[in-house]
């Protein structure tokens, strides 16, 4: 596959801040437009990430974006893979690159969300298993989070301070970043002392929701040549892999798990598939990594990554976490943007918000939080229902 | 007074005694899937009309377990003030190597709760109207 190269990125500050989210994105345009010094004229294609909570603009965001920046003859696209949406706006942009239909393309996600927890699309539908979840068990997002928590406790000895420790460790990341959401560090104690929300985890263990914008500017390397860029950041890995049968260990928003009764196998999950398939494109592996922005909807979910990731053997992601390794400094620093424990989740934006990290990470533009002599990141992301969703940059 | 007990979701699991979850099952080869049509995805089955309705495992061992401590919102309906958190339980079925979410018997408290219980399939209310109880299944942990 050939690379792509990034020639912008930009974001806004994420947050509850209710604004209208089409605004979100325009500042986040607007941003990786100017840091890339590309006119918006020249762009030839809009790829947006959908918002599935703000009515029809949201499901048709490539026109919505491209709409509220001023409608320039550009072709669009409008995705959605629930967490995955932005890795898929991504790779679509830069299979139309690489096919020759656009030099250059803008890549946008942005959110306004609800207060409270996400809650399934209204109506009465026992046919969709994200509605049917709530109606039969109260199974929220946090509740699949506690299950697997307490799954690795139970499997690797992992204890609730560890997870105390991820957020702990984020939040020393985050205040080092004015987008972040939540500038304060928190100690493991100050976690301990919050409620528990799934048992075993508290509510400053469990990601907010937030409203918020990314956006990067694409382009072929013939184009960014061109254009005077000589060692731009390259994508060069995209996975956007599915499940194979049996997705044995369960899965948000599943009641059940697939059955490995024929097919063998009860440990089998396409989340170590996801980061693979990113690898082989790229021809690298996790030794090569510099850093990584991981998925961390809970502080137990990010342990899961290390090893997903193949950063460790399964059951080896404290002994990384407590060494250190993980956090700035570290031999493999990992959310060094503070992730979604300082963010919250802003669904179509942060699967771009990760690229866009590590793209001023490898430019060597993140002042406090910037991560010596980065030339490789991963990140890695996954849309409930099965979307898997990782990118790896390189300089 | 009696209210009539009807499932809070049809055709999810039979009614009775001695209720269980009904499946389906691959005629290819024996996957099973709950609920019967709509989980699991085996390609190995592609060429099948259709799944055999199968009647699965009712008693099992926690795989794992949680709460949801707050008030989940709809179409969960909310009936203790204030709000009781609810217990979860993922259990493995007996026979068909798969694992079932749902809520565990009222009176069981996250502190009852351990990896590799045994638990059995119940059915409970899970809400009312004036003239209905709509039942849903829940486990209940197996003595000894």
């Amino acid at each position: 596959m050939d690379d792509i190269a990034i020639l912008g990125a930009g974001m806004t500050p994420w947050g509850k801040l209710g604004r209208p989210f089409v605004e979100y994105g325009v500042v986040a345009a607007k941003e990786a437009l100017a840091d890339a010094g590309i006119d918006w004229n020249d762009v030839g294609l809009v790829s947006g990430a959908n918002t599935v909570r703000n009515g029809y603009p949201g499901w048709v965001s490539g026109s919505t974006f491209a709409n509220a920046l001023g409608f320039q003859g550009a072709q669009l696209s409008s995705s959605y893979a629930a967490c995955a949406s932005g890795a898929t706006a991504l790779t679509i942009a830069r299979a139309q690159i690489i096919a020759g239909v656009c030099d250059v393309a803008l890549v946008i996600g942005a959110d306004t969300t609800p207060k409270g927890f996400f809650a399934p699309v209204a109506g009465d539908r026992p046919d969709d298993p994200d509605w049917l979840r709530f109606r039969i068990a109260g199974m929220t997002n946090p509740a699949y989070f506690g299950l697997f928590a307490r799954r690795r406790m139970e499997l690797y000895g992992d204890t609730t301070d560890d997870f105390a420790a991820v957020k702990a460790k984020n939040s020393r990341h985050g205040v080092h970043n004015p987008r972040a959401r939540y500038n304060k560090e928190y100690s493991v104690d100050d976690v301990a002392n919050s409620p528990v929300v799934a048992d075993p985890l508290r509510l400053l263990e469990i990601c907010a929701t937030s409203d918020g914008g990314a956006a990067l500017v694409i382009s072929s390397m013939e184009y960014a040549k061109a254009k005077g860029f000589t060692d731009p950041v390259r994508v060069t890995g995209i996975s956007t892999v599915g499940p194979s049968y049996p997705n044995a260990v369960i899965d948000m928003p599943y009641l059940a798990s697939d059955s490995w009764n024929a097919a063998g196998d009860s440990d089998h999950t396409f989340k170590r598939d996801i980061a693979q398939v990113a690898y082989d494109e790229a021809g690298i592996g996790p030794d090569d990594l510099d850093l990584a922005e991981v998925y961390d909807l809970s502080s137990a979910y990010e342990l899961e990554w290390y090893e997903r990731i193949g950063l460790c053997a399964d059951g080896e992601a404290t002994r990384l976490l407590r060494d250190g390794d993980t956090s700035l400094g570290g031999r493999i620093p990992v959310n060094v943007s503070g992730g979604l424990g300082a963010f919250g989740e802003a669904i179509p934006a942060q699967a771009i918000a990760q690229v866009c990290e590590l793209t001023w990470q490898l430019r060597g533009e993140s002042g406090h939080r910037q991560v010596d002599d980065a030339h490789i990141g991963l990140t890695i992301n996954y849309g409930m229902f099965g979307h898997g969703s990782s990118v790896i940059v390189q300089r | 007074m009696g209210k009539t007990q009807v499932p809070a979701v049809e055709g999810l699991f039979t009614m009775g005694d001695e209720p269980r979850l009904i499946g389906g099952k691959g005629k290819s080869r024996d996957s099973y899937f709950f609920p019967k049509n709509m989980g699991g995805s085996d390609p190995s089955c592609l060429g099948d009309d259709e799944r055999e309705e199968v009647l699965l495992s009712r008693t099992g061992t926690i795989w794992s377990y949680t709460t949801s401590s707050y008030p989940p919102p709809l179409p969960y309906i909310v009936t203790t003030e204030p709000f009781e958190p609810i217990v979860i339980g993922a259990v493995e079925l007996d026979d068909e190597k798969m694992v079932v979410l749902g809520q565990m018997a009222t009176g069981v408290a996250i502190d009852d709760m351990s990896i590799g219980m045994r638990v059995q399939l119940i059915l409970d209310v899970l809400n009312e109207d004036d003239e209905h109880q709509f039942m849903v299944w829940k486990w209940e942990p197996l003595n000894g």
